[in-house]
């Protein structure tokens, strides 16, 4: 049977040199990333090519992509997130394409190793805490402090307010890397049983080959869902977040 | 397999045998290193070059359709204000029309009623000239009447009599006879 692990190894494309006797290599993540990066910011610019105000098919679709972050940034986080505007679309359209880049067999699935996720929501966090001081000071610290809250209670809700402020990187990176990597587990593992009837059971294998073989199939479209509702998600949080660093009062 | 992680370590399959690939720390150095130079690149082109195209076409299409909007509200707002003065126009000569159509009509009354007043007159004058007239024969008439009756009352009274009678017997008589 396969190994559906085997799908997550890092893998070495070309050695570019040593740095203090650390090899620093070009590795297939990173290949996929700037793939990313070309697929991403060459698509949009080839959108604007032509600048006639009336959009051509082409470009509508990348202004709905546009329009449907703006929509979201203004929902999110209010006018005033719209600084935030290229930050929101640059982890939404980097996110959704590895994602769907996962999607393609053979390909390799950037997002679901869990130093990228967490370096993703770290972006995220540290913009939230610096943003927040540098624009309110001390006062971005109300945001610990619900307003309307008797006194004698008032130290345990702000003891759950910063645990809960703390946790938001893990739950953000890890929801956005447990989500591909389990639905790419699954999907392998299921696609690995057709393979191992077949090959074990002869003709009968055919037969009953053809379960697995529906239900990767269902997964397929269900990870293609997965995998544009967690772009999706992790943008929508970081809105939200971004709310927080914006107006601390609640 | 070729397959080799970044850094010291180089296994047959990419890390120490049993370290979960995105859990396998050797790896993690240098995802981060290419992590970051990759969204840096794409944050740099699409915050200072793809992004402001594409917001700087949406935004002018839209500050055009706003133009033509209030254009469209200004032609609108014209177009009725014209509206407005052509039926003020319409409403003042119909009621100038009317002044003169009954100006017209009380003048041409005026006249219709003096020519009749004339033509009246004149027939009136006519009737009394015509009235007179028969009076004058009826009197004429009447006296050559008189005149005749009493040459016949005088004939027939001497036919009987045998005698011709005084003429002013006859005279009376006829009076007496005619009133």
């Amino acid at each position: 049977m396969a190994d559906p692990i085997h799908q997550f190894e890092i893998k070495k494309i070309a050695t570019l040199g040593h740095v203090g006797g650390v090899e620093i290599a070009f590795t297939n993540s990173a290949a996929f990333m700037f793939a990313a990066v070309m697929l991403i910011a060459g698509g949009i610019l080839l959108a604007t090519v032509s600048r006639n105000p009336v959009p051509g098919r082409y470009r509508s679709a990348v202004e709905i992509i546009y329009e449907f972050v703006a929509d979201m940034v203004r929902q999110g986080a209010g006018e005033a997130g719209m600084r935030f505007f290229p930050l929101v679309f640059t982890l939404f359209s980097f996110i959704l394409v590895l994602n769907l880049f996962g999607m393609i067999p053979g390909f390799f699935t950037v997002t679901s190793h869990i130093i990228i996720a967490v370096a993703l929501a770290l972006i995220v966090f540290t913009t939230v805490i610096g943003y927040g001081f540098k624009q309110h000071g001390l006062h971005f610290l109300k945001l610990f402090v619900p307003s309307g809250i008797p006194i004698y209670i008032l130290p345990l809700v702000v003891l759950i307010e910063v645990i809960s402020f703390l946790s938001r990187p893990l739950s953000h990176s890890v929801r956005l890397f447990a989500n591909m990597l389990a639905g790419h587990i699954t999907l392998k593992v299921f696609a690995g049983f057709i393979g191992m009837l077949a090959t074990g059971l002869g003709v009968f294998g055919f037969v009953v080959g053809l379960l697995p073989l529906g239900m990767t199939v269902a997964l397929t479209a269900l990870e293609l869902l997965v995998a544009v509702l967690q772009a999706y998600v992790f943008a929508m949080l970081t809105c939200i977040y971004l709310n927080d660093a914006l107006h601390p009062g609640h | 397999m070729a397959a080799a992680t970044t850094g010291a370590h180089s296994g047959a399959h990419g890390g120490p045998k049993g370290v979960f690939p995105p859990f396998n720390r050797e790896t993690f150095g240098s995802q981060l290193l290419w992590f970051a130079i990759a969204f840096a690149a794409l944050y740099l082109l699409l915050a200072r070059v793809a992004l402001p195209r594409l917001a700087a076409i949406i935004e002018a299409r839209r500050a055009r359709v706003d133009e033509d909007i209030e254009e469209a509200g200004k032609l609108k707002a014209k177009s009725e204000a014209a509206i407005e003065a052509y039926e003020k126009a319409l409403a003042e000569a119909r009621a100038k029309a009317q002044v003169i159509a009954a100006e017209a009509r009380r003048e041409l009354m005026g006249k219709a009623e003096e020519r009749k007043k004339k033509l009246e007159a004149a027939l009136a004058a006519k009737l009394a000239e015509a009235e007179r007239q028969i009076e004058a024969t009826k009197a004429a008439a009447m006296t050559h009447v008189r005149a005749i009756a009493a040459e016949a009352a005088g004939a027939i009274v001497e036919e009987l009599v045998g005698k011709a009678p005084g003429k002013a017997a006859i005279d009376r008589a006829v009076d007496a006879a005619l009133h």
